[in-house]
């Protein structure tokens, strides 16, 4: 596979400082003043025009959050955080709303460039169809700091009754829809963090799949924050209905910065009978300096509903990013023969620490779930596989299927596995199996034998651990997830 | 032409080489025959550079380089390969991606063009062929599940892709049947030429009847103890090590 000699000319390239999306944009802005209230919520409440009842859903919540203690219960440490000396709402002054690409600020445009993100719809739009070698056509909505600057290809899906906008807008013109499952599968104080965006949730993708209808494009939400200080809570809400089928992908970068900055995202997936939702995350937010210094913590809460008989959510997850990652994207299985599945790799390398994992809620009969993880520490980095497979009362015959594996380099990182499983029904099967092991010395010495750096060596080892999830993800980017990979863990031998 | 002076290595502070002495010119076929805990083995790790050997005495040139200053992967650029005695099993990487991998990062370092993979498919197919190989060979992971003979083929048709000016064979031989033992001693002889030499450690005659050396050495007690011609070896295999050891002692 090609792919693999591209992640080695990636390494070959990167020098110096390896996190190569760490450029800051020089925008003119529109920031709210640091601290959380109501006042600030009703900032935010305003600014997007939203109508009286989301203003008391968010007032609620933030009245739920200021009751809530900040959880400590994931490995990892990091000093407290003050929620007064963040900025809840940066927005560029320019292009502050999804319209045409035309008008967004050409230095946004220029970022998204920068990033590899294709918003190069304007070929579509001028009746131009992209040439055959090009990257498929993939539908972007792009989120900087606090808003959504672009959505493209939206006319194209509109067609085929698809909805695709950022959540705001989704507010303004499918009121109904948003009403009926924002908060459906994460309700809005169910915890501290899911609590604290329900409050200040400033943007988001929405996805609505009509009945029958097969997507016909890749969509994706792009997550770039750019302003100082300021933490970015959005909120993607993805809803396919009886038959339908969606694949989406979220990647995320942010720039190098001193100090640690918040991103506390709520996703909530919801598929109706027979429908299927293939959730894929490339994240890579800034991990902090080699000392640890800065970063993204990245408190997520993830959650999809399997509501429909024979409905299927699949989680796919290429983790490398976050100074501390905090992430559990989950399913709950409702609907009788409902599938869900999690494939997870998370790097972690220097200072980072990354506690995350799934649950599998089986309620109904015949629920099946998956569940591999594969775990990669290296410098003093510490890495936790955490999760819960819970068989309900009436799960006659549920099934649930566990692999986690971790892979150590060096001997200054930590990997732990902590695995919950509960069954309340007596014909439910439950499979664990879990591995930990180390890159062979004879394995190293093997490919350097054969003309392999010790990088290209590691890369190509760690490559081959990850396959069994890499292979999820959609094929564009399981060629970006081999290079963020190999990129990640440069400077972990020798 | 390799050219191995006064080597002496030792592992853990304990002597495993004393004081070799072999020369391989370019073309030539050399046996290294000897009990078990000559020093066979430890003297085609530090060919290769493998960790956790220490040279203290002695000196390696290949090609006029200094072999011993160079690190690993550099000595497979400069045309030396190593069969291993025992392939490593890379789970998850499959053969062809490996091997293409190595090859383009070996044409890398000598500044040569990469081959994509067309090319390099096109490249490896014909080799699997001439070793009458499947090609299911190359979609494997590398050596996982492979029975003993299968890794040692996967080995020769590394040689063949990568195609050294040297190749270490480390007990090559050892577990393989009789047919596996021929396809091996094919794909060596297809590779002989004025080009390519090799160094055949083994601890049986048996797989010289089919790669008919130019040269035998016998190493024991980290030395080069005789030498001779392919007869050397019928003879070993005849009178056994202890009585040309032994011999060989008395006449030092």
């Amino acid at each position: 596979m090609p792919a693999v000699a591209e992640t080695l000319d990636t390494v070959r390239a990167v020098t110096g400082s390896t996190y190569k999306w760490g450029f800051e944009t020089d925008l003119e802005m529109d920031i709210a003043p640091k601290g959380l209230s109501e006042d600030t919520i009703r900032l935010i409440s305003a600014r997007k025009e939203e109508p009286e009842w989301l203003l008391a859903w968010r007032l609620k919540a933030f009245a739920a959050w200021k009751t809530m203690a900040e959880p400590h219960w994931a490995k990892a440490t990091y000093p407290r955080i003050d929620y007064q000396d963040i900025h809840y709402y940066a927005a560029p002054k320019k292009g502050g709303g999804p319209k045409s690409l035309d008008e967004v600020d050409p230095e946004l445009l220029r970022t998204y460039e920068k990033l590899g993100i294709p918003l190069r719809e304007q070929a579509l739009l001028a009746g131009v169809e992209p040439s055959p070698d090009d990257r498929l056509p993939m539908a972007v909505d792009a989120v900087f700091d606090s808003v959504s600057v672009a959505t493209t290809f939206q006319e194209t899906l509109a067609k085929q009754g698809v909805i695709f906008c950022p959540i705001s807008e989704a507010v303004r013109e499918h009121p109904d829809l948003v009403r009926e499952y924002l908060g459906s599968v994460v309700p809005a104080g169910d915890n501290f963090y899911a609590a604290l965006n329900s409050a200040v949730f400033t943007d988001g993708s929405f996805v609505y799949i009509p009945k029958g209808v097969k997507c016909p494009m890749e969509l994706s939400t792009y997550f770039r924050i750019n302003a100082r200080n300021t933490g970015q809570f959005e909120r993607t809400l993805v809803i396919a209905a009886e038959g339908a089928s969606v694949s989406y992908l979220e990647g995320c970068t942010a720039p190098m910065r001193d100090e640690n900055q918040l991103h506390a995202a709520v996703v909530e997936l919801i598929a109706l009978d027979d429908a299927k939702i293939k959730y894929s995350t490339v994240q890579n937010w800034y991990p902090g300096d080699a000392n640890g210094k800065g970063g993204i913590y990245n408190f997520v809460t993830k959650r999809g509903a399997c509501r429909g008989a024979r409905s299927r959510i699949s989680w796919t997850q290429v983790e490398t990013g976050s100074a501390i990652t905090w992430k559990y994207p989950s399913c709950i299985l409702q609907g009788d023969g409902s599938v869900g599945e999690f494939y997870s790799v998370a790097v972690t390398n220097n200072c980072q620490q990354a506690d995350t994992g799934t649950k599998m809620i089986h309620i109904g009969r015949n629920t099946n779930s998956t569940i591999i993880a594969k775990t990669i520490s290296a410098g003093r980095s510490d890495s936790t596989y955490r999760g819960l497979v819970r068989m309900m009362p009436k799960a006659q015959n549920a099934r649930n299927f566990t692999q986690c594996d971790s892979l150590l380099i060096g001997d200054q990182c930590g990997a732990h596995t902590v695995p919950y499983i509960e069954s309340r029904n007596a014909t439910a099967k439950i499979e664990h199996e879990a591995t930990t092991s180390k890159i062979a010395e004879d394995q190293m010495f093997y490919c350097r034998s054969r003309g392999l750096s010790q990088e290209d060596a590691v890369g190509l080892i760690v490559n081959g651990f990850c396959k069994d999830v890499l292979k999820e993800l959609p094929m564009e980017f399981a060629v970006e997830a081999q290079k963020l990979l190999a990129i990640s863990l440069e400077g972990s031998v020798g | 032409m390799l050219e191995i002076r006064g080597l002496t290595a030792t592992i853990d502070d304990k002597t495993i080489l004393n004081g070799i002495d072999l020369t391989i010119p370019p073309g030539e076929i050399h046996a290294v025959m000897g009990p078990n805990g000559a020093g066979k083995s430890t003297l085609s790790y530090v060919l290769s550079g493998r960790e956790g050997y220490e040279v203290t005495a002695g000196s390696v040139t290949f090609y006029g380089q200094d072999l011993l200053a160079m690190e690993p992967e550099e000595r497979a650029a400069a045309g030396l390969f190593l069969a291993f005695q025992y392939p490593v099993e890379l789970p998850g990487v499959g053969n062809a991606n490996f091997l293409r991998t190595a090859l383009n990062a070996i044409h890398r370092r000598r500044g040569e063009p990469e081959l994509d993979a067309v090319q390099f498919l096109k490249l490896a197919r014909g080799e699997v062929k001439k070793l009458a190989m499947s090609e299911d060979m190359l979609k494997r992971n590398v050596n996982v599940g492979f029975s003993g003979g299968e890794k040692k083929r996967n080995e020769v048709l590394q040689m063949a892709v990568l195609k050294p000016k040297l190749a270490i064979l480390d007990e090559t031989d050892s577990g393989l049947d009789i047919d596996a033992l021929r396809i091996v001693a094919d794909g060596v002889n297809a590779q002989r030429g004025p080009g390519f030499s090799s160094l055949i450690i083994t601890h049986y005659q048996r797989l010289l009847d089919y790669i008919v050396p130019d040269r035998v050495h016998v190493l024991a007690e980290g030395r080069i103890l005789r030498s001779g011609g392919p007869e050397l070896a019928h003879e070993l295999e005849a009178r056994g090590y202890a009585g040309l050891v032994g011999e060989s002692a008395e006449a030092a």
